[in-house]
């Protein structure tokens, strides 16, 4: 079986360490984590992870099981088959001069990104999408000369009104 | 009402019924010390290494059930339970371990014997907690004992600051534990244990694989009467072994890597398998590609994770081994199985696993033997690792749960002496043998002073063949006989047994043998026999590393087989 990449959602009590037990369950298990994003959820004192990894069906499905073991692991959940939206935000910094800052603009436009801070000799961008659409982005941008970049990693939750986190 | 740290956590001990501490101080753990003696229900044990104490708290809770608690200092002391926890981790052992901690000003300083426990421990505890201040000890404790009883059980660690200890708070101990992401699921699905049961109900030539599960859920009643009422035969795994008595008609004994040749045989044969409280470990199945290929498996586990992990199964069923099987007893049809019990039987007859060879030497298989026949089969058996091991589990006969205790995933060498002193301390009334390798019982001798400090009559038989044995096996089998690092020089342990007050004997004849373990069983206090066994004999059965099940050896002449592709297959090694 080839492996894939999958999309784990994952509810934890907000306690310390817990991000610790997580990733430490990964590596144990022989994955790479792709990007593993954190933050709160829609219930207090519980934070809502968003792991993406590359593993076959059966390895992934395994690491779900022993992820659930995680004491402070309320639930966990693999949404790859589902109809998800998945988003990642990213900021990128460029070198501009006046000659280039017109066409810079041009291309955040046809992103629909913003342009959040402007210097003399460079500007920084904020873009929203999926991965794909990130990535053409920076590709363009890098023609300009890329100073930095910060991706927050995948966050995704299943489309429709069905929440596989969601209570009992 | 206010109380120091110290106090709450030996209040909650005293209320989760904890009598028995297996221990070593140091100075964060100090406070703790300086108040335990005003709780005298709390016995302390001063084992001589924090690794003994892990141990020991590991052998009282197989021995008994409950939940064995180990305490060190920080740093060094707590580094040295590391081994004992794992080895708990690996088999399912009820264990809270408690360490000190440097002072919370002073955690992430490198202050003097600050180790990360928590991060050291992370793969190898149920759970784990620092504790942050003294107003969270009672919840912790009870969260601790919870984890670790419940479920799977499985050891959980809880650090504590040197100034948690000392820091007032006020004493509240809940009631109940309020652990949103812990819900282990004891029911197993009513349509799966159907399923189960009609594929059960059809087979022709079923096998009821137990595992140490049956035991820690108290199912061995159940799986009896499963057993009786469709006549399947049984066959159990090393840490499964007493959950169903191996006199019984039924009973054959242990499969896998030195299972029984007909235990393997019948597993190989079988058409359904339904294995309950085990977890497929490939020391039990052999090369998983040629494990069971005619059998349909029913698996059934309290761990999900453990289901589908190893090897594939028919019908998972995720429950407690006692909930389900009183679930499948209901609707289990009375059958006799004649034809196939017969083939057992002929297996049996055809391959004697359980004979002893009869020679002039001192053979170990014999001196287990005939451990076996002067205690009556009453004794609690507790083994190290390797030869003396497998022997163990081979030429005792177990009639009762945890009445061999050994280190089953791990494969702990010094296991034997600390553990035994714990299930001593843990079943005073009834004999405990500690079954030792000449190379593990070194490797924790130093818990010879806790026994006779402690007067826990542990009887010591070691199986001395001056070799690391099992490493040499595999040496003349595999390794053209080359014996690198594997013959050993040991002391007198005799005069060792002797320095330390206990009263010990060296036997060389096969006549010397019976005598010398009634003497033993005579004596009041520990004692210690030291058998010069032949130091060249092999365990056998033995299915070669790679090869599957069927591909047994058991015929001392005959050299064992390496699978030729033994190198690429996922079994590990020693
Ligand atoms: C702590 C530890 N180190 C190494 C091993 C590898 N090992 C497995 S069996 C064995 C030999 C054990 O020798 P001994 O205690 O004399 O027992 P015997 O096999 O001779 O009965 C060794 C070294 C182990 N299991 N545990
Ligand atoms: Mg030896």
């Amino acid at each position: 079986m080839a492996p894939t990449r999958h999309t784990i959602v994952a509810l934890v009590e907000d306690k310390p360490g817990v991000l610790n037990r997580v990733a430490s369950l990964f590596r144990r298990r022989g994955f790479n984590i792709e990007s593993i994003a954190v933050g709160h959820s829609e219930l207090p004192q519980l934070s809502r992870m968003t792991i993406v990894v590359d593993g076959t069906v059966t390895s992934v499905e395994q690491v779900r099981k022993q992820l659930e073991k995680v004491v402070e692991m309320v639930k966990v959940s693999d949404i790859t088959p589902d109809d998800i939206v998945a988003r990642e935000l990213a900021l990128v910094k460029i070198k501009t001069t006046s000659a280039t800052r017109g066409d810079i603009i041009e291309i955040v436009d046809i992103f629909r990104a913003n342009i959040v801070d402007v210097a003399l000799d460079s500007v920084t961008v904020e873009v929203t999408g999926d991965e794909e659409k990130v990535d053409s982005l920076i590709n363009l941008l890098r023609n300009f000369g890329i100073k930095e970049i910060a991706r927050t990693g995948r966050v995704a939750m299943t489309r429709g009104g069905t929440a596989p986190l969601a209570g009992e | 009402m206010k109380m120091t740290g110290a106090q709450i956590l030996c209040e909650g001990l005293t209320r989760e019924g904890v009598e028995v501490i297996f221990g070593f101080p140091g100075g964060v753990v100090l406070p703790l010390y300086d108040t335990l003696p005003h709780y005298p229900q709390l016995r302390h044990v001063l084992v001589r290494h924090e690794q003994g104490a892990a141990h020991a708290a590991d052998g009282y809770a197989r021995a008994t059930g409950k939940v064995g608690v180990c305490l060190a200092t920080s740093g060094p002391g707590a580094t040295n339970l590391v081994t004992g926890i794992a080895n708990a981790y690996l088999d399912s052992s009820p264990m809270v371990a408690i360490t000190g901690q440097v002072a919370r000003p002073l955690i992430g300083k490198d202050a003097f014997q600050e180790i990360d426990i928590t991060g050291i421990t992370l793969p190898i505890t149920k759970h784990n907690y620092l504790v942050p201040d003294a107003a969270s000890m009672a919840r912790i404790v009870k969260e601790a004992f919870y984890l670790a009883r419940t479920g799977r059980p499985g050891p959980v660690l809880i650090d504590v600051p040197r100034d948690v200890f000392v820091e007032q708070a006020e004493f509240h101990y809940p009631n109940q534990v309020k652990l949103p992401g812990y819900r282990p699921t004891l029911k197993g699905h009513p349509e799966q244990v159907k399923k189960a049961a009609k594929l059960l109900n059809e087979a022709q030539q079923p096998v009821l694989l137990a595992g140490r599960g049956i035991i820690i859920s108290g199912a061995c009643d159940e799986l009896r009467y499963l057993a009786e009422t469709a006549q399947i035969p049984v066959v159990t795994t090393l840490l499964g072994i007493g959950c169903f008595p191996e006199s019984h008609a039924l009973s054959y004994g242990m499969l896998g890597m030195h299972g029984m040749a007909y235990a393997n045989l019948a597993i190989n044969g079988a058409d359904v398998i339904l294995a309950i409280g085990m977890r497929f470990d490939d020391r039990a199945t052999g090369k998983v590609a040629g494990f069971a290929p005619r059998a349909k498996i029913i698996h059934v586990d309290i761990d999900p994770a453990e289901i589908g992990k190893n090897v594939r199964v028919d019908i998972p069923i995720v429950g407690d081994a006692r909930t389900v099987l009183k679930e499948l007893n209901k609707l289990a049809a009375p059958a006799q199985h004649m034809d196939w019990v017969r083939q057992l039987d002929d297996w049996r007859k055809e391959h004697p696993s359980t004979v002893i060879r009869d020679c002039e030497e001192l053979l170990p298989q014999y001196v287990i033997r005939q451990i076996y026949e002067v205690t009556q089969g009453r004794a609690t058996i507790v083994t190290g690792v390797g030869q003396n091991q497998m022997w163990s589990a081979q030429h005792y006969f177990y009639e009762r749960p945890n009445s061999l205790i050994s280190s089953g995933g791990l494969g702990t060498m010094g296991f034997e002496l600390p553990a035994a002193m714990g299930a001593k301390i843990g079943r005073p009334d009834e004999p405990v043998w500690c079954v030792a390798g000449d190379g593990g019982f070194q490797m924790t001798i130093q818990e010879l002073a806790t026994i006779v400090q402690e007067k826990a009559a542990v009887k010591i038989a070691i199986i001395n063949n001056g070799y690391l044995g099992m490493v040499r096996q595999w040496q003349e089998l595999f390794y053209g006989k080359r014996y690198v690092a594997t013959p050993l020089t040991c002391p007198d342990f005799v005069r060792i047994a002797e320095a330390y007050c206990i009263s010990a004997l060296r036997v060389r004849q096969k006549a010397e043998v019976a005598p010398a373990i009634e003497q033993a069983m005579a004596d009041p206090g520990p004692f210690l026999i030291d058998f010069m066994v032949a130091p060249e004999e092999n365990v056998y059965p033995m299915v070669p590393p790679g090869a599957s099940l069927v591909e047994l050896v058991e015929d001392p002449g005959k050299a064992a087989r390496v699978a030729p592709d033994s190198a690429k297959l996922p079994v590990s090694d020693m």
